[in-house]
């Protein structure tokens, strides 16, 4: 398969077994979950089968067709963008054997439109990760959107459709009022909206223009929950526990992230963007968010809830790290994603689990329950730890990156918000890894078990390549360093 | 005889000769069947004239063969094409589908007469599009106007007559406006032909008279097109008409109206009056933007579907009028893009309202609950035509919002206001749109009367086949963007 056909694929393939599941679920219950496996095998596949190409330098891309004049649906290839997807479809393929263990442990209902949304909102972010221009990442971004909602809204309801009504009001009222806007106003200031190294605003715009428009980007793409759009992830959370490990580790946030990283590079360009004295606002702000977070997260008690923020938390990591401006900061916010990506995963997982085999959802009730689920209480203090970035998990790794480029900018509020949220993650997270080891349950504490085996089997697997992260990130560095390095496009 | 070159004069005449013979098909379903083929052949006709002015042509028909400006001429370019697409386009969807819900809401042996009316307000809207002559869109007006009013209090809904008795006042005022605007311009040029209008105003001396003509023909038009705050016949009128009448007139009726609108004002006033575009776009722009924004507020808060998807086609008539406003050619390729794809998206709505409406009698939003579990592809449809009302990317709605959204931009220093009016606007729709969708998808199933089953497949088919055209003309807008350019760049040209 020639890299430009993979691209093709990696978006129908996704697709075509969104339709497959949708039969195959008036069939039976076990053939439908067999079609979303191998779908997202196969997208494995496809997917990673680009990889050879893009460490060689490659930057394999179409151009589907115009729809406007200037306005063309084109995808392009690139270390991002590939990171992007390798994680996404990697991540789909646990995910689908943790739902299955989850939905069948659970007995929900209305599982085959759950699977078939999935599968949608995977087609939509292949889409987001593969866009060559702006329109085509808006037009997935905005697909990722809508596929998403129905997997939030899945309960039905009244507290979950408002909930919904939240996550969807959001999303659409930042896409639609500052995404949308500042993406015509880059179509009209620079005449494209193509994503090219080094970008493509030079001497189109000045400051304040600059700021301004920033501004409407890190605003407009809520996706990323950069305060004040984050209020839709602790909404969302209302979700069944695989759909907010898809929002929080594989797809809908990561999007946000990654778009703004994309524009950052490929539209505004690293060097343009350092030299302005307008764009110097966004690092602060993201400091802020994390911060104040991390804050937010040390008062919850239901565990969703502080996982979500400490994602808006972790998702400023990458924001911040690419608002450095700097080399070294720039790979570290590419490696956090994979990295925050793997220990969220985790952690949603084992929060997941928890539900299933014992119905509990707030902080106070995993008193003990080490004993009871180990596999699972193992697999949270790795995700855990790679949240404060202890060594020898992945959130060390990104945490060194970041840091690195700090230092190389001379920035102290960054330096100082990495070791201040750093504190804060352990002071909220420690604490339950204490209550879950190291304390008795009650006694009158209902008995239960381990989750369901195949819940198990995923929350494990995350677990460990959590681990092997920290070993074999080699790739995912070199991969990336390409894209500092200036290497084609 | 060169079937081509007639056809400007047949688009007319095909539903206007063959309404009275369809009276006379009165076995049971041929009434409907012959109106249908009719419908199918104007739309024909429509595509065929469509092609032959794409690229700038204009067609023109002198009727009788008496040269213009003493003969009654018709002339086809192509900005009427595309409006004759839309018109011809939404009679014949709202027919192929009408068949299972006329039935139901109308007794068989008014049928006949039912389609004949349909067929004369379609020949009289087609009518409109291809007359060249000022006096000659007067009386088509009149025929469309008498022809609608039979239709949308043709139902079983009793309010249907006091909504058409006030539209039918509002209707005659502004058709009489447009008649005295008309009069005092035939008094200054001795001519009613448009394209002689243009050449003659030129030698008028005293010009005051052309500018009261200007006023009057400017607010009857107005308030055929719904133009706020004259658009009031519009929702009671929408809601309370059989339900695939409201398919046909929300689609095209007041673009229309839009249409006489912007080419009196392109052709003929502001090639002759100077300053006059000012003027237009003084009156025109606040009217719009009042519109928009108004017309979305109460749809928000509107409790009937019927009734805010009416008060949704307001806003979007202020779209069209905004992008008229605008004063460029971006701006006008804009807005009669949107004319095009908004007839798409509402179209589709209110088919699928229809298909809705076979099953539920109440069609109050909080009667609507669950309708999804037991109507999955009719809420489908509506969904879909939903997301492109919106303008979702991937929809046509999109391509009309982009379009404008960037004529404002390059519009001025103002354009940033006009561009957050737009957005808010579109925040709106969202928020009305989803509370369709929550009520069908999330609402509590009311106590009472249920869907049994889906709409009936000759009403979903046709649905399902408008919503795949809005996500058609999503990625593939072509054609009509070709054609709104071509109108765009025949009336800014020469202007001043």
């Amino acid at each position: 398969m020639t890299p430009e056909s993979s691209i093709y694929v990696a978006i129908l393939l996704p697709l075509a077994g969104a339709v497959g599941i949708a039969l195959a679920g008036r069939i039976s219950a076990n053939i439908r979950e067999a079609v979303t496996l191998v779908t997202s095998l196969a997208l494995i596949a496809v997917v990673w089968g680009l990889l050879p190409e893009l460490m060689a330098g490659g930057r394999p891309g179409i151009t589907l067709g115009e729809v406007l004049p200037g306005l063309s649906i084109a995808f392009t290839v690139e270390p991002l963008g590939m990171l992007f997807a390798a994680l996404a479809s990697g991540l789909w393929l646990i995910n689908s054997v943790y739902s299955i263990g989850y939905m069948r442990g659970n007995q929900e209902k209305n599982q085959t439109r759950f699977y078939t949304c999935f599968a949608l909102a995977l087609a939509a972010t292949m889409g987001v990760a593969f866009a060559g221009n702006l329109f085509t990442l808006f037009l997935f971004y905005e697909l990722l959107t809508l596929s998403t909602y129905p997997l939030v809204s899945h309960k039905g309801d009244k507290a979950t459709v408002r909930s919904a009504r939240v996550y969807l009001g959001v999303l659409l009222t930042t896409s639609i009022g500052l995404f949308l806007p500042a993406i015509i106003w880059t179509y009209v200031a620079a005449g494209t909206g193509d994503f090219r190294l080094g970008g493509i605003l030079a001497g189109r715009l000045n400051d304040p223009e600059i700021g301004l428009l920033l501004a409407l980007f890190v605003f407009g793409i809520g996706k990323a929950a950069v305060m004040p759009v984050h209020r839709w992830l602790p909404a969302a959370m209302v979700a069944p526990t695989p759909v907010s490990a898809l929002l929080h580790a594989v797809a809908v946030v990561k999007a946000g992230v990654f778009a703004i990283t994309k524009i950052i590079v490929y539209i505004f360009g690293i060097d343009f963007l350092f030299l302005s004295d307008s764009a110097g606002w966004l690092l602060y702000l993201a400091a802020f968010t994390i911060i104040a977070a991390s804050l937010v997260a040390l008062r919850q008690t239901n565990i969703k809830r502080l996982l979500a923020y400490s994602t808006i938390a972790q998702l400023s990591y990458v924001v911040m790290a690419a608002a450095i401006l700097k080399p070294l900061a720039e790979v570290g916010a590419a490696v956090h994603i994979v990295a925050h990506a793997f220990g969220k995963i985790t952690l949603f997982f084992a929060a997941g689990a928890i539900y299933v085999a014992s119905k509990k959802t707030e902080v106070h009730q995993l008193r003990g329950i080490g004993r009871r689920m180990p596999w699972t209480m193992a697999a949270f203090t790795v995700g855990a730890l790679s949240m404060i970035g202890v060594p020898p998990t992945g959130g060390f790794v990104s945490k060194w990156y970041i840091l690195a480029g700090a230092f190389e900018a001379n920035n102290l509020v960054a330096i100082f918000t990495i070791i201040i949220s750093t504190v804060l993650n352990a002071a909220y997270f420690l604490p339950i890894l204490y209550m879950a080891w190291f304390e008795r349950e009650s006694a009158d504490a209902p008995a239960h078990g381990e989750a369901p085996l195949l819940a198990v089997l995923a929350l494990s697997i995350t677990a460990l390549l959590t681990l092997a992260f920290f070993l074999f990130h080699g790739p995912v560095i070199e991969l990336e360093s390409q894209v500092v390095m200036g290497v084609n496009l | 005889m060169d079937l081509l070159a007639h056809l400007p004069a047949l688009q007319v005449l095909i539903p206007m000769l063959s309404a009275p013979l369809i009276v006379l098909l009165q076995p049971r379903g041929l009434a409907w069947a012959g109106a249908t083929a009719v419908a199918l052949v104007s739309l024909a006709v429509a595509v065929a004239l469509s092609a032959a002015v794409m690229g700038g042509e204009v067609m023109d028909y002198e009727m009788g063969g008496w040269p213009a400006p003493f003969g009654i001429a018709l002339s086809v370019d192509a900005l009427s094409s595309l409006l004759l697409l839309v018109v011809t386009g939404a009679g014949a969807a709202a027919l192929l589908a009408a068949k299972p819900s006329v039935d139901q809401q109308i007794e068989l042996e008014r049928q006949p007469l039912f389609y004949s009316a349909w067929l004369l307000a379609l020949s009289g809207l087609l009518g409109i599009v291809v007359s060249a002559d000022a006096f000659n869109i007067f009386v088509f007006m009149e025929i469309s106007s008498l022809a609608s009013y039979i239709l949308i209090a043709g139902g079983p809904d009793r309010r249907a007559l006091p909504s058409v008795f006030k539209y039918l006042i509002m209707g005659t005022i502004g058709a009489t406006f447009y008649l005295i605007g008309v009069g005092l311009i035939y008094m200054m040029t001795g001519t009613l032909n448009l394209a002689d209008m243009e050449l003659r105003l030129g030698d008028v001396l005293e010009l005051n008279p052309v500018l009261v003509a200007a006023g009057f023909i400017t607010i009857g038009l107005a308030l055929k097109a719904a133009v706020f705050p004259l658009h009031v016949w519009v929702p009671n009128a929408y809601t309370h008409a059989p339900h695939m009448v409201t398919v046909f007139l929300a689609a095209c009726a007041t673009k229309v109206a839009l249409y006489v609108l912007i080419r009196f004002d392109y052709m003929v006033f502001q090639r002759a009056l100077d300053e006059h575009e000012i003027q237009f776009a003084l009156f025109a722009m606040p009217l719009a933007l009042l519109g928009i924004l108004i017309a979305s507020a109460v749809a928000m808060f509107e409790g009937h579907l019927k009734r805010l998807l009416a008060s949704s086609s307001v806003a979007q008539i202020g779209y069209i009028l905004l992008s008229a406003s605008l004063l460029s050619a971006e701006g006008l390729a804009a807005g009669t893009m949107h004319i095009f794809n908004h007839a798409l998206a509402k179209g589709g709505l209110f088919l699928a309202v229809a298909c809705l409406a076979y099953q539920y009698r109440d069609l109050r939003l909080d009667q609507l609950g669950g309708a999804a579990a037991r109507m999955p592809w009719t809420c489908g449809a509506l969904v879909v035509c939903g997301f492109s009302l919106i303008g979702i990317p991937g929809t046509a709605g999109f391509i009309s919002k982009w379009l404008l959204i960037t004529a404002a931009l390059e519009s001025g220093p103002w354009g940033w206001a006009l561009v957050a009016v737009v957005l808010v606007s579109s925040l709106m729709a969202v928020v009305y749109v989803w509370r369709i969708v929550e009520a069908l998808y999330f609402g509590e199933t009311p106590a009472g009367e249920q869907a049994t089953s889906e709409a009936p497949l000759q009403l979903l088919l046709v649905a399902w086949l408008i919503a795949i055209l809005n996500l058609y003309f999503g990625v593939f807008p072509q054609v009509p963007l070709t054609l709104a350019n071509d109108a765009a760049a025949l009336l800014v040209e020469g202007a001043l």
